[in-house]
């Protein structure tokens, strides 16, 4: 075995076992995505399961992120994108015309790779949105941003400073106050789209700890480049290559024994 | 034999080379330095001159100056005031008029145009900026300002008449379609490509990420731009402001034609007026004597005014900045 694989399977086990029983929250239909006449995924069909972490792994260009930008519609900003097939939130299509995107943003949040803090205090930036979909007295407001900077694991780092900018924090707090953010909103998954590539090891760890916390009241999807990370912090595991989706199973049993060679082969570091 | 007079010859070229390096260089250094001072010398001797010349003028009616109203060639008494308050009105118009435009051009161009429409538009932005502005002036006056007459000053002026502020401030004894609005207007068409271009350079150059983290929390595309797009942009938008009000101030020809050129404080932006700049190109031709003089103690003021506005810029962006 290779050193990766080996630390790779030491790392599994340091989260809770997959739930096996836990009821699907998205589930992927026969998804094809279009970049103009590009077709970056092929026939994707995938459960996400109700408060696991499910991780998206595979080589760059494979789709991972592409599969993840479909859930919140994010690519539907870029008119030659799209997408073709079911994702069925809580058995309601999200791809269908009729849904109102914003509103299902706020429900599928969303953390980018690098942190992206608004231009405003971090009161306000966590604060922001929920005033767009909630009309709330101050207090209940207060009370609702200082939840969502609890859950972070932030509060204590900022309480004193709400109204300074939130630019002003380091990289690894800033990328806590985007998921403050996100969570304020109260949403029902939240999408990772590899969100410690930017960070050093410390803050990547406090953020992996954070993802530990938040999987007990979210569904949450996150896409990363890791082996590592994927291994410590999902309950599930799916690797895609080339836009398809190659093997998805608990990530106990695709890092110790997958099915098939070419995941074998990606998890032991022999490409990708 | 031959073998050593060529080394001879080497050894020279060398020695010519080596010597006349140093000196090349030390050439060099002085020349651009030449060149950097040379703009310094141009900027002291305009001001030096500027304030020498217009000295009589400032000596003649003290502070007076600025404040007076006055400007009577046959009497040989001269004041500044309506013009400066020409300018600042002109410029203040171009830019209330002119700024929102702007803006709103640059969000459509980088948020909400299709992809074949931006070239187009894009391009006929900054053909605006090309366009000569004895251009704009000549159009100013014979087209715009007749139709403004036509359509806009005589319809608000009935509307307005007999009104408490809007029957002063927009009613037109002679709708002749000359004024300072009509400068204004002229102002802003003018100052709209420099604005705009500037802005959207700016709002390229805001990360994807964080415009789509807005609208990744279900911010509509007005929230993203209202609340992200424009903070984040802030300062360098304050920026591209102050660039076209200095240009506003200082614009001459265009304004010229089109402002009416009267040396008289109305209340109404449809009344004629005049700015410094366009004073001084009517005048200057006859202009000797204390009149002359008045005229360069004018380009002084004008001077102070656009020297002014850069300075309050500089501050304003650093003080942001800081925050």
């Amino acid at each position: 075995m290779s050193p990766i694989a080996v630390t790779a399977s030491q790392a599994i086990g340091h989260s809770a076992p997959a739930d096996l029983d836990a009821p699907v929250r998205i589930g992927v239909r026969n998804l094809n995505f279009y970049y103009g006449d590009f077709r970056g995924l092929k026939d994707i069909s995938l459960d996400f399961y109700d408060r696991q972490v499910t991780a998206l792994i595979g080589p760059s260009g494979c789709g991972k992120s592409t599969l993840l930008r479909t859930f919140n519609r994010i690519y539907s900003l870029y008119p030659e994108q799209r997408a073709e097939g079911e994702i069925l939130l809580d058995g309601q299509n999200v791809l269908a015309p009729n849904v109102d995107v914003n509103e299902l943003r706020a429900r599928v949040g969303m953390v980018f790779q690098k942190p992206t803090p608004f231009p405003m205090s971090i009161y306000d930036n966590v604060a922001f949105g929920i005033r767009l979909y909630e009309k709330l007295p101050k207090s209940q407001l207060d009370d609702r941003v200082e939840e969502a900077l609890h859950k972070a694991a932030l509060w204590d780092e900022v309480k004193d400073k709400l109204r300074q900018s939130g630019m002003g924090l380091s990289g690894g707090q800033q990328q806590r106050l985007c998921i403050a953010r996100t969570i304020a909103q109260r949403p029902e998954v939240i999408l990772l789209d590899e969100p410690t590539s930017a960070l050093d090891p410390i803050s990547t760890g406090k953020i992996e700890e954070l993802i530990e916390q938040l999987r007990t009241e979210f569904t949450i999807v996150i896409v990363t480049h890791n082996m590592q990370q994927a291994a410590r912090i999902s309950q599930f595991t799916a690797f895609m290559y080339l836009g398809e989706l190659v093997e998805f199973g608990p990530t106990n049993k695709m890092f110790m024994n997958p099915n098939k060679k070419q995941t074998q082969d990606y998890i032991t570091g022999r490409f990708g | 034999m031959s073998v050593l007079s060529d080394r001879i010859a080497i050894s020279n070229m060398q020695n010519v080379r080596r010597s006349s390096q140093p000196v090349f260089d030390r050439i060099f250094q002085w020349s651009s330095f030449g060149s950097a001072l040379l703009v310094l010398i141009v900027l002291a001797g305009i001001i030096g001159s500027m304030i020498h010349g217009g000295m009589p003028a400032f000596r003649e009616f003290g502070f007076g100056f600025v404040t007076s109203s006055a400007w009577d060639v046959g009497r040989d008494q001269y004041g500044a005031w309506v013009a400066i308050v020409g300018t600042l009105t002109s410029a203040l118009i171009a830019l209330v008029i002119g700024v929102p435009l702007s803006i709103g051009i640059a969000i459509f161009l980088t948020q909400l145009c299709p992809a074949w429409l931006k070239r187009p538009v894009a391009t006929t932005i900054e053909l605006l900026a090309a366009v000569p502005s004895i251009i704009y002036g000549m159009w100013g006056l014979f087209v715009f300002a007749p139709l403004f007459a036509k359509f806009v000053q005589i319809p608000v002026s009935s509307l307005v008449e007999g009104l408490p502020f809007f029957g002063t401030v927009l009613y037109a004894r002679v709708p002749s379609g000359v004024g300072v609005l009509t400068a204004g207007i002229i102002l802003a068409i003018m100052i709209i490509p420099f604005i705009a271009s500037i802005t959207r350079d700016i709002l390229d150059q805001i990360p994807t990420m964080l415009r789509e983290s807005a609208y990744g929390i279900g911010c509509t595309t007005w929230e993203v731009v209202r609340h992200v797009l424009l903070p984040q942009a802030g300062v360098s938008i304050i920026g591209a402001i102050m660039l076209g009000l200095g240009r506003a101030l200082g614009e001459t020809m265009a304004v010229t034609f089109v402002i009416g050129n009267a040396n008289r404080l109305s209340l109404s932006l449809f009344d004629p007026g005049s700015t410094i700049a366009s004073r001084i190109a009517n005048e200057f031709n006859e202009a000797a004597g204390l009149q002359l003089n008045a005229l360069l103690a004018l380009g002084c003021i004008l001077f102070l005014v656009t020297f002014t506005v850069l300075v309050l810029a500089r501050l304003l962006i650093a003080r942001v900045k800081a925050k």
